[in-house]
C-alpha cells in the first residue's frame, strides 16, 4: 500500500470518535457522588446505632463492598458502571467489582485454577503496586515525616 | 480447475453452487435488524450448557445441522467441513464436529475465517474430487470477551470506536455443479453459439428457474498491518487489509465498483468503514461509498442497540450477514453480484500486550446467482457471440440473469 503508517495514524485520529468527555465527566460525578452519599449515609446509621468511631470506619467500605459483590453477582454492577465510568472505578466498588468479575468468569475451570488463580487477575496489580508506594511512602515518613 | 486472473484472483471454471444457508444467533443479534432472517435463535447465552465456550460449540453445531436440513442431505455424504471460530484452538469448531462424521479442517483467520472458508471450499471443488463442502465459522459474544478482553460482569467503560463479538454462526453447503451433458460439451467444444443464444433470449426459457448462487472468483488476502496498536480499534486496523484486497480483486477482474451490487466487509464498523472510503480514494482514486455495505452494521441497529457500538465483529458476524440478508437479496434478484471481503484481525490475546501492531488479512469471494449448469453453459454460448474473451470470465451469468429479471431480452435481439 502506498499509505504509510504514519498517513494512516493521521486518517484514523481523523475517523475515530472521541469519548464523549463531558458526559463520562456528568456520569462520574453523579454516580460516584452517589456511592459517596450512600457511604456517608451508612456512616450516619452506623453511629446513630451507637456504634463506635472505628467500627463504623470499617463497617461501611465492607458494606459497601458486600452490596458491590451483590450487585455484580446479579449483573448489575457492569450496567451502572457503563454510566458511571470513574464513578464506579475509583471508589471502593470499583475494586471490590474487579474481585467479584473474574471469579465468577472463571468458576467454569474449578475452585482452584479457576476462581483462586484467577481472583487477582484485574486486581492484582493494584494490590501489587499499591503494596510497593505504601514501602516507598513508610520509608520517606519514617525519615522526613516523623 | 481454477484459472489465474491477474495476479491474485482465481476464476472456477465450475463454479461451485450454494445448495443451502443457516444462520443461528443470539439475543442482541435477535433485536437486530436481521433477527427474522436466523433459523433459530438462542436468548440464554449459555444455551442451557454449563460453559460458554460450550454454548459457542452447541451455536455452531446447530448452524450446521440446520445446513445440513436444509440442503436435505445426511452428514456423511459431506466430503469436508471447512470451519473455524475465534477461541484458542478453535476448540467450537473441534467439539461441534465431534459428532457430525464429517472430515474436518479447522481454519483460523479470526474474523475472516468464514470468507476464508468459502475461499478453499470453492478453490477445493473446482479442483475437483468433492461434491460436498460445509464451510461455517461462529463466535460468542461472553466467549470472546473471557479470552479476549475482561471478564463480562466487570464495570469498564466502553470504548468510543468499540465493536461487539455477534454471538451467531452461519453455514453453507456448497454442492459441485451439475456435470455438463455430453451434447453441451460438443456445443461448447464446436462454439455453436447462434441456436443457444436465441433460445436463452427468449425470457420463458428462465423465467421459474429458481435461483442458485454460485462462486464464481475468489481472492486470498495478503497480512496488512498499518501500525494500528490499540485491540479497541479494530475496524481501523482491518481496513487497509480490505483496500488491499478490494484493489487488487477490482484490478485483476478489471471491474469497478459500480459493476457489483454490493461490496460487503465482514466487520469493519463504521468506524473501519469510513477509513475504507477514504483509503480507497487514496490510493486509488476509486469511491465505493454508494455499493459498500459492512456486516459488522447490517446485523446490529447502531442507533438504537448502544451495547452494539460502532458495529459487530466476530467470525460469526459476517457469517451470519451473507448467510440471511446477502443470499436473500440474490436468490430474491433485488442483487445479481456481490463482492464478500472477510476482515479479519490476527492478533493474540497477548500480543498487543507485547507491544505488536495489528496483523490484518481480507479474503474475498464473488457471489454471483445462475441458474443451473445447463443454464449456464447456454449463457455462455450465448454471450460469447458479442462478448469480448475477457468478460467470459467474470460477468456472463451475471449479465444474462440481469437481462432476464428486468425483462430486456428483445433488446438484445
Amino acid at each position: 500500500m502506498r499509505t504509510s503508517p504514519e498517513a494512516y495514524g493521521e486518517l484514523r485520529r481523523r475517523e475515530t470518535p472521541q469519548s464523549p468527555h463531558f458526559k463520562h465527566i456528568l456520569g462520574s460525578f453523579l454516580i460516584g457522588g452517589t456511592i459517596c452519599a450512600v457511604g456517608e449515609g451508612l456512616a450516619q446509621l452506623f453511629t446513630a446505632l451507637g456504634w463506635a468511631e472505628k467500627t463504623v470506619t470499617l463497617a461501611v467500605p465492607v458494606t459497601l463492598i458486600v452490596l458491590t459483590a451483590i450487585l455484580t453477582a446479579a449483573g448489575v454492577f457492569d450496567k451502572i458502571a457503563r454510566h458511571g465510568a470513574a464513578g464506579t472505578g475509583v471508589p471502593i466498588s470499583g475494586f471490590a467489582n474487579a474481585i467479584v468479575a473474574p471469579a465468577m468468569e472463571h468458576r467454569t475451570e474449578g475452585r482452584i485454577l479457576g476462581t483462586g488463580a484467577n481472583l487477582f487477575r484485574l486486581a492484582g496489580p493494584v494490590l501489587a503496586y499499591g503494596s510497593a508506594v505504601c514501602v516507598v511512602y513508610g520509608i520517606i515518613y519514617y525519615f522526613f515525616l516523623r | 480447475m481454477p484459472i489465474r486472473k491477474g495476479k491474485a484472483v482465481l476464476h472456477l471454471e465450475r463454479p461451485p453452487q450454494i445448495r443451502a444457508r443457516a444462520a443461528v444467533g443470539g439475543n442482541a443479534e435477535a433485536a437486530g435488524p436481521l433477527g427474522a432472517s436466523f433459523d433459530q435463535l438462542f436468548p440464554d447465552p449459555y444455551m442451557g450448557l454449563e460453559t460458554w465456550e460450550q454454548a459457542e460449540s452447541a451455536l455452531l453445531k446447530a448452524a450446521l445441522e440446520h445446513a445440513l436440513r436444509k440442503g436435505n442431505i445426511e452428514s456423511k455424504d459431506v466430503d469436508l467441513l471447512l470451519c473455524g471460530d475465534l477461541l484458542n484452538q478453535c476448540t467450537a469448531t473441534g467439539f461441534a464436529a465431534r459428532d457430525l462424521g464429517i472430515p474436518l479442517a479447522g481454519l483460523y483467520g479470526a474474523c475472516s475465517t468464514f470468507a476464508m472458508a468459502l475461499a478453499l471450499g470453492a478453490l477445493q471443488m473446482d479442483g475437483g474430487g468433492f461434491s460436498h463442502i460445509l464451510a461455517a465459522a461462529s463466535s460468542h459474544f461472553c466467549a470472546a470477551e473471557k479470552q479476549f478482553r475482561f471478564p463480562l460482569e466487570y464495570g469498564g467503560q466502553p470504548q468510543a470506536a468499540g465493536q461487539r463479538t455477534a454471538t451467531a454462526a452461519g453455514a453453507l453447503l456448497l454442492e459441485a455443479p451439475p456435470e455438463l451433458s455430453f451434447i453441451e460439451k460438443q456445443l461448447e467444444r464446436l462454439g455453436t453459439i447462434r441456436e443457444s443464444a436465441a433460445e436463452i433470449r427468449k425470457p420463458e426459457a428462465l423465467a421459474d428457474t429458481p435461483i442458485t448462487v454460485g462462486i464464481p472468483n475468489v481472492i486470498l488476502g495478503r497480512v496488512v498491518d498499518l501500525g494500528v496498536k490499540d485491540s479497541a480499534e479494530m475496524g481501523a486496523a482491518m481496513a487497509p487489509a480490505a483496500c488491499d484486497t478490494l484493489l487488487r480483486f477490482l484490478a485483476d477482474t478489471a471491474t469497478a465498483p459500480e459493476a457489483y451490487d454490493c461490496i460487503l466487509t465482514g466487520d469493519l464498523g463504521q468506524v473501519g468503514s469510513e477509513l475504507l472510503y477514504d483509503l480507497c480514494m487514496q490510493e486509488a482514486h476509486i469511491d465505493i461509498r454508494q455499493v459498500h455495505k459492512d456486516g459488522g452494521t447490517l446485523l446490529y441497529d447502531i442507533e438504537t442497540q448502544a451495547e452494539a457500538g460502532v458495529g459487530g465483529s466476530g467470525a460469526g458476524c459476517s457469517a451470519a450477514v451473507v448467510c440471511t440478508y446477502v443470499l436473500q437479496q440474490l436468490e430474491a434478484a433485488r442483487w445479481t453480484r456481490v463482492l464478500f471481503l472477510g476482515t479479519g484481525a490476527l492478533l493474540s490475546a497477548i500480543s498487543p500486550l507485547q507491544g505488536q501492531t495489528i496483523p490484518c488479512i481480507c479474503h474475498g469471494v464473488e457471489l454471483a446467482p445462475f441458474a443451473d449448469g445447463k443454464h449456464r453453459i447456454r449463457h455462455r454460448l450465448a454471450e460469447t457471440s458479442d462478448t469480448p474473451q475477457e468478460d467470459l470470465m467474470t460477468g456472463v451469468w451475471h449479465e444474462a440473469l440481469k437481462n432476464k429479471l428486468l425483462g430486456t431480452f428483445d433488446k438484445n435481439t
